[in-house]
């Protein structure tokens, strides 16, 4: 079947560094520092990724994360409630701009 | 499950079934474990010294798990002799083998398996159980093994594939993990896994699906936090690679997994791990007294290239020159951290 996302593309992605080896390289070397353990642990960060994936909603990140917490033995309640982080961030972001409406209307209303 | 593959007569029963699709690499594009191991100066694979006997005692067992590399079910009925026992305990005296690792199926199934284990303990080797747990509470009659264990100071290795009931009765069947925590509080009131080297009890983590385990001490961290909530203890986590045999290599085949597991595998090889194979200090012995590098060389009928290949003709020396004989599945042992009975390898 053909998707705009193809799950094997994953397997490419260090490919982004043919057009631009330079800016590549840098981003890799940064990616790989960021995930090593330190003040938070590789599990934390790797939870927090997830739940970026679902903000930004990577088909490719979710399914890398999804396997690397798999991978590191994290049970599906704490995956699902990272996802509801991310979740209630969303959400809340939105509400929290309702604020911004109520004022706008607040304004413009005798 | 619906029964042990052979039950079923699946292809993938049999010894030969398995190796043709393990050895067709070509086709899932992966490389020989055995030119891996040539990159690295490590082919052939060789002994460093026999310290640990494994002895299969039979496929005989109370669970039937999705996984198995043993094909081991209530319907199988290799189970091994007394005679057999017998010659295994001849082979042992007089060695400096320092281990014995009592395996299965579940090996208290095996009529002789008190006696056996009462015999070996006069050796003062150190000896283990692979003990699935539920046995405990199979029947009455094996009630009372925590004691037994006990009493033969033996180091108890027991299956748990997750701190939580969805993914291990997924893996080890209905009700699976309920069974385990009551059979884990029974071993704790014997006073195992509570530190005393004398009554060690150890569990393995192994990932249930199509996945490598990860980092063992932080594996090790959380069963120990999430197992006390069930006011649960124990020693050691070993955490250990499913290798693409058997159940687990039919399960692969059936979800459409295998190629990309065999490429996971593949390209987590790590020549420290390869070197580290438990086959370099380890021999196995199946229930009918066939000797082998290991227990999925076994499962696999790879019978050991040595002039003695049964253990009536158990000869230390001839042995410890042997070559292994390693294929694909190898590829489990040497990926990541490694894997091998007693855990990560690195
Ligand atoms: S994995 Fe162990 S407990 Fe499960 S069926 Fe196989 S031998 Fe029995
Ligand atoms: S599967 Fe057996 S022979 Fe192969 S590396 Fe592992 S222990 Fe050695």
């Amino acid at each position: 079947m053909e998707t705009y996302y193809k799950p094997e593309d994953l397997k490419k992605f260090s490919g982004i560094t043919e057009w631009q080896k330079k800016l590549g390289d840098k981003f890799f070397e940064y990616y790989g520092a960021v995930f090593e353990e330190g003040a938070l642990t590789k599990r934390e960060k790797s939870l927090i990724a997830l739940a970026v994936a679902h903000t930004v909603q990577c088909p490719y990140c979710i399914d890398a994360y999804t396997g690397d917490l798999l991978n590191q033995g994290v049970d599906e309640e704490q995956m699902m409630e990272a996802v509801h982080v991310a979740g209630a961030i969303r959400g809340g972001a939105s509400l929290a701009h309702g604020v911004q409406m109520m004022n706008q209307v607040k304004e413009k209303l005798m | 499950m619906p029964g042990s593959l052979q039950k079923q007569n699946h292809p993938l029963a049999s010894a030969k079934g398995q190796i043709e699709l393990l050895n067709d690499n070509d086709s899932i594009g992966i490389p020989l474990f055995e030119h891996k191991l040539n990159e690295f100066g490590l082919d052939p694979l060789k002994p460093t010294g026999i310290d640990i006997l494994q002895i299969n005692v039979g496929k005989m067992c109370n669970q039937v798990c999705a996984h198995c590399h043993v094909d081991a079910g209530p319907d199988r009925k290799e189970i091994m002799t007394r005679e057999t026992m017998q010659q295994c305990l001849e082979a042992l005296a007089g060695t400096n083998i320092s281990t014995i690792d009592l395996t299965g199926g579940a090996p208290e199934m095996n009529p002789h398996f008190r006696w056996f284990v009462e015999k070996l303990s006069q050796l003062e080797k150190q000896i283990i159980v692979r003990c699935n747990l539920t046995i405990i509470l199979a029947h009455p009659r094996y009630n009372d093994l925590p004691g037994f264990f006990k009493k033969h100071k033996i180091n108890v290795v027991s299956s748990l594939p997750y701190f939580n009931a969805r993914r291990t009765d997924a893996q080890r069947g209905e009700g699976v993990f309920d069974k385990s925590v009551k059979a884990l509080r029974m071993l704790n009131a014997a006073g195992y896994g509570k530190g005393n080297p004398a009554w060690k009890l150890d569990l393995v983590y192994n990932p249930a699906g199509a996945f490598l385990p990860g980092d063992q001490t932080s594996l090790e961290n959380q069963f120990k936090r999430k197992l006390a909530e069930y006011d649960i203890v124990f020693d050691d986590l070993f955490s250990i690679t499913n290798l693409p045999i058997s159940r687990f290599l039919e399960y692969l085949v059936k979800t459409e997994k295998y190629e990309d597991y065999m490429t996971e595998m593949v390209n987590a090889f790590n020549p420290t791990a390869a070197a580290n194979a438990m086959c370099r200090n380890t021999v196995s012995i199946g229930w009918d007294g066939y000797m082998y590098d290991c227990d999925f060389n076994q499962m696999l009928e790879l019978k050991l290239n040595d002039a003695s290949k049964h253990i009536k003709d158990f000869n230390l020396e001839t042995l410890a020159s042997r070559e292994i004989i390693v294929n694909q599945h190898c590829f489990g042992c040497a990926a990541g951290a490694g894997s091998s009975c007693g855990g990560a390898t690195t």
